[in-house]
């Protein structure tokens, strides 16, 4: 099925459909989160109302991660199967896993400062999730380091599959070394150690924040085949073979060869 | 009325910490939305006009 709907011509026409149900959707779903983390979730009964940037921190930190091993399992396959849909796919992901990452470290850095007295630590779980953001910026950079847009996915691909060592790191941070972050409170042996009145709304903002992360792929994928089959077409139409295919090369009126 | 508004955006003393959060995380992910929005917009638009224009002979 998934080798059916990854046909690019099919993937044009079926995301067509989907992506603006998708995008209504994950409107719904934030404007209902963000009505329960800010006007319905209770103070905490130590962090006071701080408490709320959780709503916030939590959801994009666990996208951050998600979204790296989605780009790193779309990479493995653009790289066994030579799938073209894998290795956009892949591109595409990389800025939104980067944009959740920054939010991740911007929202703790302002939940640091009044519940740590530290906007910054060099802790583990900080620091590895800063790696986190730099290889996301790194992937993104090689990507687009090359001319042809299939050398720049290979390349990426190499080192999204290198670096994934980096996400287990993450995770266990917290129990592996002393640090100053918190452990695991949700997704932990035993079931979640959080009250429903603060579990919901965070699982609201999560599934939120996944529906806006499939949203934003769809459209980045779509772009991305788009801005393909227009750099081919241009290419087809250049009238002297080995001539380099760019937006600034003009179009010849006609072609000199009869 | 005004009082409950100004207690509930002042956040319990958090509001310096806890409304930057929530803009940063709108300003960010909002901002990407929209980027991605006006590059699909633009790319469907480049792509039909090339597909609108005369096929040159080779």
């Amino acid at each position: 099925m998934i080798s059916r709907l990854a046909n690019p011509a099919r993937f044009m026409r079926w995301s067509a459909a989907v992506l603006p149900w998708c995008g209504w959707l994950t409107l719904a779903v934030l404007a209902v989160g963000f009505y329960l983390a800010l006007l319905v979730a209770p103070a905490d009964y130590q962090q006071g109302d701080s408490v709320r940037i959780m709503y916030v921190h939590v959801p994009a930190a666990w996208m951050a991660l998600a979204v790296y091993l989605f780009v790193a399992v779309a990479s493995a396959v653009a790289l066994v199967w030579r799938h073209p849909l894998a290795e956009i796919a892949a591109a595409a992901a990389a800025p939104i896993g980067a944009a959740f990452t920054l939010v991740c470290l911007a929202t703790g850095s302002l939940w640091g400062r009044p519940m740590w007295g530290a906007w910054w630590v060099w802790d583990a779980r900080l620091t590895s999730v800063l790696v986190l953001f730099f290889l996301y910026l790194g992937y993104i950079a090689l990507v687009h380091a090359f001319d042809e847009p299939g050398r720049g996915a290979r390349a990426g691909s190499v080192l999204a599959l290198v670096s994934v060592v980096n996400l287990p790191i993450i995770k266990f941070s917290v129990d592996w070394w002393n640090t100053l972050h918190q452990p695991a409170s949700v997704m932990r042996l035993g079931g979640p150690r959080i009250d429903p009145s603060m579990l919901v709304p965070l699982l609201v903002m999560a599934v939120g924040f996944l529906l806006l992360f499939l949203t934003l792929l769809l459209l980045g994928m779509r772009t991305a085949l788009n801005e393909r089959k227009a750099l081919a077409l241009r290419f087809n139409r250049m009238p002297a073979p080995g001539r380099v295919a760019t937006r600034e090369t003009p179009l010849p009126a006609q072609s000199p060869i009869p | 009325m005004l009082d409950a508004v100004d207690h509930y955006l002042a956040m319990g003393g958090y509001a310096a910490f806890v409304w930057p959060a929530y803009a940063v995380a709108l300003g960010v992910l909002g901002g990407l939305a929209w980027h991605s929005w006006r590059r699909y917009r633009a790319s469907t638009a480049a792509l039909e006009e090339l597909q609108r224009e005369p096929r040159t002979r080779r």
